[in-house]
């Protein structure tokens, strides 16, 4: 069998990306020497490692040959190998539920990922370093805008093949070159993600420097910037957002929404043309579905006498303040797949939880850093539904399924449906294989909605689930097989599907 | 005037015919078959040649030309022409193009590729077949003063109440001017005891609003209808452009289109239009998508005979009207005799633009009616005019048989002209004439 992929390139890049990674290691390292250093062996340490490591995979090949299917095999292969080299500081540090290497690889796929679903029992900064925490954190952000994307913005050697990179990186159908050089692109978008994240850290730390918010500290702005803006959900605290203040639950809100719009809408805001910015139906899209599920929980929750007082947050059925603050954060919190809590919502109303559910397939806009599987597919499904309507009464129209008033191309629209169907037959397979992992391990027992948001949560990128996995709730006592199950997963899901499956496929590695 | 026209085609040769009487003519054309004949059937000096060349152009006298009319079937050459005769002649240059995009080019940079007027032949049909569509039972209209002034040509059916009428009879109808009659090929100007027969093509000349009620009455079952349903039979740029003013009009039509990718393309480019694919004479597609119950159909395919299997197809399903294209000249005639409500020519359309235009300076607007038979022409009346300061009964004493003064516009208002109507200096005046005392009559008035 001769193979028609020059997988040197490919491993060679994503060497070379690792190895510029390592750099990454620098912000544990620093928060290390400012509090109690208790992990600093294990930063440096896998610091080295991996700048080692990248070092000599870059050596396998060059990176000139890089073409179509070379960059589907890099992009899924980095992400791979920065998910295991994540892992490396949990088992090292040796604290935890994470310290397992299985655990410590899911913590760190779902990290990179964006994921934000937890096998850590006890999340706190008591129970594990500040700087093993910082850098749970730090995997989301770094995850969020694409390891990829962030290196085409950077390495000079990936302009050219950098379009098919970000490709089978960036969320949402296709790639819009802001820029004639896709670099810049790429440092466009890299940018308005910084820029926001440093509005939220400021934000949140002037929040926490007043009345409104106390126990929002320095670490704690960083902490929750780094895994908002990419729409991750890893707090370092157990209760999540609940820990917090309404000041600081209604200031993360703007920020999810932003997490979850398409980056390249802040490009033409910043070169002028908000026009274009506002009309973008998309957005109109993902702003009225935001605000029409919003309004229904929040009716919700009103009226529901069964919510008198939840646990450490008070009244929330009849006051409306509340009301409207937990739905539009939770409604925010999972069409966005940031995944953070502002309460339990395990114990909201039946259909208070099952719009939740419904939510969980919404997802993000493309070029956003939110998962699921997004806005436009729904906007072009919905419309194309309108469209069969119409030509079953007029079989002979013809009908070009249109976005902002441009029609669409029919191989888009099909790539559409495709992907929304492997995404269901990957949900419900998901789930049906979690359900049989469940029968096989003697003493591990779940409810069936709890199996099913699992799935959902980690394909989607969400965080959590309902049930066992719910907001209070963690991943770590499925059984070791059910979690590699659902680290492949969030690796699929973060990538969209296609770039991994395809190379599953004989046509991709043959001629 | 020195005008040179590039292109004997039809539209070259009618523009040749309508200027030759009066200016200085030169045709350039390859044909040299073509040549020859134009040498003897007109008044105009023919030289066998390509319009692109420089020498040939130089030969036609392009230094002194006036204006160069470059009118062949192919836009490219056209364009070319203009821009070879602007580097040697101040001459005024008109092109014709079919592609519309061409139009926009031009209509964005006035002057470019060194064309100063551009005729867009099937944006200029698709206009016609709007403007038409808009009254029921019209053969032709057009529209003066700036919109305050129009002129349509109807046809009388026997069962119409004003058949068998006098002109004086029939005359109930405020702000309007019985400007004229065409009977068996021949214009006749109505006087008051004319008698209106089936058959005849009046002309009428009056305000917007009535026309309309004209319309109306004679046709009140298409009137009271509207025309809101509209089935444009091929998507051909003309297809499309009668479309995209349909759709600027705020109605949505339909198009059928038997070319896949055709109707993929003009699905995309048309929003509000429903595009279907099929074949126009399948009769069974025509009875599932209901096409009889359409107020208009419109036939722009590519085949003369396709156009007309279509409309008449149409019609016997139960449109209530339909308009068809015809590119040769020869069958319009034949195509309203056989029961197609209204033929249109491009190339006729076109002529009739450019002579239009040639004749500026002289007049504002020109339509012509029957294929050249009369003209209705708009023009600003100046001090010494012969209509200043005497009654139009007086002024038409000395004037020949045929001109109607049709519509006056004082300052934007429209004002009824008759017999006592006394016309001052300022004024604009539609006037209807046959073409062979135009001449004559423009220099006077």
């Amino acid at each position: 069998m001769r193979l028609r992929v020059g997988w040197r390139a490919s491993v060679s890049l994503s060497g070379t990306v690792l190895k510029y990674l390592s750099v990454a290691f620098l912000v544990p390292i620093l928060v290390s020497l400012l509090y109690e250093r208790e992990d600093l062996l294990v930063f440096v340490a896998t610091m080295a490692g991996t700048a080692l490591a990248g070092t000599l995979l870059e050596r396998v090949g060059s990176p000139e040959d890089l073409g179509d299917r070379e960059a589907f095999l890099m992009v899924g292969l980095t992400w791979l190998l920065v998910a295991f080299v994540g892992a490396v500081p949990y088992v090292l540090a040796g604290t935890g539920t994470i310290a397992h290497p299985v655990n410590a690889l899911f913590e760190s796929m779902s990290g990179f990922t964006t994921t934000g679903s937890t096998v850590m029992r006890d999340i706190s900064v008591e129970a594990h370093s500040r700087e093993l925490m910082m850098w749970r954190q730090l995997t989301q952000w770094l995850g969020g805008m694409g390891i990829v994307v962030l290196a085409v913005a950077i390495l000079s050697e990936l302009s050219v093949g950098g379009a098919q990179l970000m490709e089978a990186e960036a969320p949402g159908p296709g790639v819009e070159k802001l820029t004639p050089r896709i670099a810049e692109t790429a440092r466009a978008l890299w940018l308005a993600y910084v820029g926001f994240s440093i509005a939220e850290v400021l934000l949140l730390s002037l929040l926490g420097a007043t009345e409104l918010a106390p126990n929002m500290t320095a670490y704690g702005a960083l902490a929750h910037t780094f895994t908002t803006m990419p729409t991750g959900g890893f707090s370092p605290q157990a209760r999540s957002i609940e820990a917090f203040s309404w000041a600081v639950q209604w200031a993360i809100i703007p920020f999810m929404v932003v997490a979850g719009t398409n980056f390249v809408l802040f490009w033409q805001l910043l070169n002028g043309d908000w026009r274009e910015a506002v009309a973008d139906s998309e957005f109109r899209f993902y702003a009225g579905v935001l605000a029409s599920l919003t309004a229904i929980v929040s009716v919700l929750l009103f009226v529901d006498g069964a919510l008198v007082d939840a646990e450490n947050v008070g009244r929330v059925a009849g006051a409306i303040e509340p009301s409207v603050r937990h739905a539009a954060f939770q409604v925010v919190s999972i069409v966005t797949t940031t995944g953070y809590a502002s309460m339990n919502f395990d114990i909201w109303s039946p259909p208070a939880q099952y719009a939740l559910v419904f939510a969980m397939f919404l997802g993000g806009s493309a070029g956003s850093t939110g998962g699921a599987i997004k806005m436009i597919r729904w906007l072009v499904i919905l419309k194309s539904i309108r469209r069969e309507l119409f030509t079953t009464v007029h079989p002979s129209a013809v009908r070009p399924v249109r976005l902002a008033g441009e029609p669409l191309d029919e191989t888009a629209v099909r790539g559409i449906y495709t992907f929304t169907l492997l995404y269901f037959v990957l949900f419900l397979g998901g789930a049906l294989l979690l359900a049989l992992d469940a029968a096989r391990v003697d003493g591990f027992e779940i409810e069936v909605i709890g199996l099913i948001t699992a799935c959902a949560a980690t394909l989607g990128n969400i965080g959590p689930g309902l049930g066992v996995v719910g907001p209070m709730g963690n991943f770590v006592d499925f059984p070791w097989t059910s979690k590699l199950l659902m680290v492949g997963l969030m690796w699929i899901g973060r990538l969209e599907i296609f770039p991994v499956l395809v190379l599953l496929t004989r046509a991709y590695w043959r001629s | 005037m020195r005008v040179i026209v590039i292109g004997a085609g039809e539209v070259g040769r009618s523009i040749a015919a309508n200027l030759a009487d009066s200016n200085e003519v030169v045709v350039i054309e390859r044909d040299s078959e073509i040549v020859e004949e134009l040498t003897y059937s007109l008044d105009v000096l023919s030289i066998a040649g390509d319009g692109t060349s420089l020498e040939i152009l130089e030969e036609a006298g392009v230094e002194d030309a006036d204006i160069v009319i470059a009118s062949t079937d192919n836009d490219e050459t056209n364009l070319v022409a203009c821009g070879t005769a602007k580097t040697v002649s101040d001459a005024f240059t008109i092109a014709r193009v079919k592609k519309t995009n061409l139009l926009d080019t031009w209509r964005r940079t006035k002057g470019a590729f060194g064309v100063d007027f551009m005729v867009g032949s099937d944006l200029l049909t698709a206009h016609a077949i709007v403007r038409i569509a808009g009254l029921p039972g019209a053969h032709d209209a057009d529209v003066f003063a700036g919109g305050a002034v129009r002129m349509a040509e109807f046809e009388i059916a026997a069962e119409s109440p004003i058949a068998g009428e006098t002109i004086r009879e029939a005359d109930r109808f405020d702000s309007l001017t019985f400007a004229a009659i065409f009977r068996e090929g021949e214009v006749t100007i109505p006087r008051g005891d004319t008698r209106i027969r089936a058959e005849d093509r009046l002309v009428v000349i009056g305000s917007p609003e009535s026309v309309q009620e004209f319309a109306t009455e004679l046709y009140p079952a298409e009137a009271r209808d509207g025309t809101d349903e509209v089935v444009i039979v091929g998507g051909s740029e003309i297809g499309f452009q009668t479309a995209k003013l349909f759709e600027d009009h705020g109605l949505k039509p339909r198009l059928v289109e038997q070319d896949h990718d055709r109707a993929r393309e003009l699905a995309e480019e048309l929003p509000k239009t429903t595009v279907m694919e099929s074949d126009a004479t399948d009769a069974e597609f025509l009875s599932r998508e209901h096409v009889d119950e359409a107020d208009l159909l419109v036939a722009t395919l590519e085949s003369d005979q396709k156009n007309l299997l279509v409309s008449l197809l149409a019609e016997r399903l139960g449109v209530d009207r339909s308009v068809a294209i015809v590119e040769s000249p020869d069958y319009v005639d034949l195509f309203e005799a056989v029961g197609v409500d209204v033929a249109i020519n491009p190339r006729e359309e076109t002529a009739e633009e450019i002579t239009r235009f040639t004749r500026e300076g002289e007049a504002e607007n020109v339509a012509m009616l029957e294929s050249d038979l009369a003209e209705v022409v708009e023009f600003e009346v100046d001090g010494d005019s012969l209509l200043v300061g005497r009654s139009i009964q007086e002024a038409m004493a000395e004037l020949p048989e045929c001109v109607v003064v049709g519509a006056i516009t004082r300052d934007g208002a429209h004002i009824t002209p008759r017999g006592d109507t006394r016309v001052e200096a300022g004024d604009h005046v539609v006037v209807f004439l046959a073409t062979e005392v135009l001449d004559d009559v423009l220099d006077k008035i």
